[in-house]
């Protein structure tokens, strides 16, 4: 685990949550968030991420466990933690019928500021998020993208110490991904924390400086990104030759595939230098013209992550049966 | 958050509230007048004139407070039903949740949302009933404290419905099926004095009963309860209406998953 000295804004000790229906979401998580640190909470569909979220925003009763939002305690300073948040939930849920100043105005309202306060913020965050020009339409008028910048704009208008966004660019262009990613960094970058779960496993290896990875209600991970991302052994490049290359070729001590004859797939393990590979490129007379990772680096690291839990829980399920 | 943040946010759910009826007001404020206006014109002043005196005043005159206390009563229902359902159907009741507003600046929001309604509406029909009938307000104070009273009893049972409402459905059933038989015998057209004695005693076990003749008290200074008895009936049905609110909403029933 990595060092962190700053305060926590988010502290989560063996939370666990068991719906009505009997389903178990959380199996006792631990999770520290530190100030300031632009996080990704990562997991399969169905893994507990939204599940942890609700307990957090007070959207979902815990079983079991504590929480503390910036060291206040949800159950004995549920008040004080809720003023530290701000949350962007994955499904729209404005009010479809209020104009989008509205939108922002009244939980401005809702979090106690005053009517000249709200009037400031609701134009700061509508002006930020570039949603000034349109303050007095209706909700339901704007586009998928602009509804997700104006539940952001919502979420910022108490001006929160932790901002938790629940898949926040699920359907948005890459357009306004990318500005929303801006925009992300910049507050981050103004201290606000930033705790982000998406799907979208580049935005989050592109963002965050930590990662926690969910899976089955239980955290399979939690490291700073970088050191996550050594985890991996291997990584696969395409390379774009200036020639081509017989069907049957292999590069010298590495293991390639060729994709077609002016593409060649070759396989890096940890500790080789791109040097070598340049080398034994040089020696078998081959010129390169580009080259790409294949693969999303977090991406393979998740799928690996889970496909173990996967094969662990089937272990788990087969051996019993085996054992009679 | 501090009381003066508290009290900020309820402001901003009761003005939030009174902009939704104003946006809407052609669903909210016109149904009701037209309804009414047709009960004045055809129980009042068709049928009525034929059923001649009641409880010593022409049957306009009598059934007026009553019609009066039948629109606060569904609309102060009606009000919070829908718009509290409607925000957790939207899923920005959300906003609320979330924000460090307590419980009861929650329910209160939205039973000021109900009564501005409420008694917007009861105004109106006020005013159309004096285009029928001549009132004089015997008991101006009584007569606005149990309107008051009853709205706010009304907005808290509006807000139980819709916290336990999963569909739309749901929020039409107590209105269709409970709230509108007991407000039809609930003296509204008519004196208890003129049911059979079984049936009289029936009646008494009907909220609304209280709450139509205290009014009725109020206006005409004629009543079939005793008033003390319907502001006790009242404010027994309002805090436990605050209670189960408080209750439901504290522990997250129908709200938080």
């Amino acid at each position: 685990m990595h060092n962190r000295r700053s305060m926590q804004a988010l502290s989560i000790r063996n939370l666990s949550k068991t719906y009505a229906n009997g389903v178990t979401a959380l199996r006792g998580i631990d999770l520290d968030v530190a100030e300031g640190d632009f996080f990704a909470l990562l997991g399969p569909n169905g893994a507990g991420k939204s599940t942890a979220i609700g307990i957090v925003t007070s959207l979902v009763n815990k079983t079991g466990g504590t929480v503390e939002v910036f060291g206040h305690n949800i159950e004995t300073e549920l008040e004080k933690a809720k003023a530290c948040i701000g949350v962007v939930p994955q499904e729209i849920n404005l009010n479809q019928w209020d104009t989008v100043y509205n939108c922002v105005y009244n939980p401005a309202g809702f979090y106690g500021l005053s009517a000249k306060r709200s009037r400031i913020r609701t134009e700061t965050c509508l002006r930020e998020l570039q949603l000034w020009e349109r303050r007095d339409e209706t909700a339901r008028n704007l586009s998928g993208g602009m509804k997700r910048r104006l539940m952001i704009a919502r979420a910022l208008v108490h001006k929160p110490k932790l901002l938790i966004l629940d898949e926040p660019t699920a359907g948005v262009d890459i357009e306004i991904r990318r500005s929303m990613w801006d925009f992300l960094r910049h507050i981050n970058q103004k201290g606000t924390t930033i705790i982000l779960t998406t799907h979208y496993l580049e935005e989050a290896e592109n963002l965050c400086r930590h990662v926690g990875i969910i899976d089955d209600g239980r955290i399979v991970e939690n490291d700073r990104m970088s050191a996550v991302l050594r985890k991996l052994h291997q990584e696969v490049f395409l390379l774009n030759l200036e020639e081509s290359v017989p069907a049957d070729f292999q590069l010298q001590g590495f293991s390639s595939t060729v994709v077609n004859e002016n593409e060649i797939e070759v396989e890096m393990h940890k500790g080789t230098s791109l040097n070598q590979l340049f080398k034994a490129l040089s020696a078998a007379g081959i010129n390169v013209t580009s080259m790409r990772n294949k693969t999303n680096r977090l991406e393979e690291l998740f799928m690996r992550l889970v496909e173990r839990r996967e094969d662990e829980r089937t272990r788990e399920v087969t051996e019993p049966e085996q054992r009679i | 958050m501090q009381t003066r943040g508290q009290l900020r946010a309820l402001k901003t759910i009761a003005r939030k509230e009174t902009v939704r009826i104003l946006r809407i007001w052609i669903q909210t404020i016109v149904p009701p007048v037209i309804t009414m206006t047709l009960y004045f014109v055809i129980f009042g002043n068709l049928i009525g004139r034929r059923i001649g005196d009641m409880g010593g005043f022409d049957y306009m005159q009598y059934m007026a407070p009553g019609l009066i206390m039948m629109s606060v009563i569904s609309n102060s229902y009606g009000n919070v039903v829908s718009s509290f359902f409607g925000a957790k159907f939207q899923g920005h009741l959300q906003e609320m949740i979330v924000a460090p507003m307590q419980t009861w600046v929650i329910i209160l929001g939205h039973v000021v949302g109900g009564v501005i309604r409420g008694l917007s509406v009861g105004l109106v029909v006020t005013i159309v009933a004096l285009f029928f009938t001549h009132l004089e307000v015997q008991h101006p104070l009584t007569a606005i404290s149990i309107l008051v009273l009853t709205s706010v009893v009304f907005s808290l049972g509006g807000m139980i419905n819709a916290i336990f409402a999963t569909k739309f459905d749901d929020i039409s059933i107590i209105p269709t099926f409970v709230l509108g038989p007991l407000t039809y015998l609930g003296g509204v057209f008519y004196t208890i004095a003129l049911l059979p004695d079984f049936w009289a005693k029936v009646s008494a076990f009907n909220p609304i009963l209280y709450m139509v003749n205290g009014f009725r008290y109020g206006v005409l200074g004629v009543s079939d309860i005793d008033i003390g008895m319907a502001f006790a009936v009242i404010l027994v049905f309002l805090a436990l209406a605050f209670a189960t609110c408080f209750y439901l909403i504290s522990r997250g029933i129908g709200i938080r998953e």
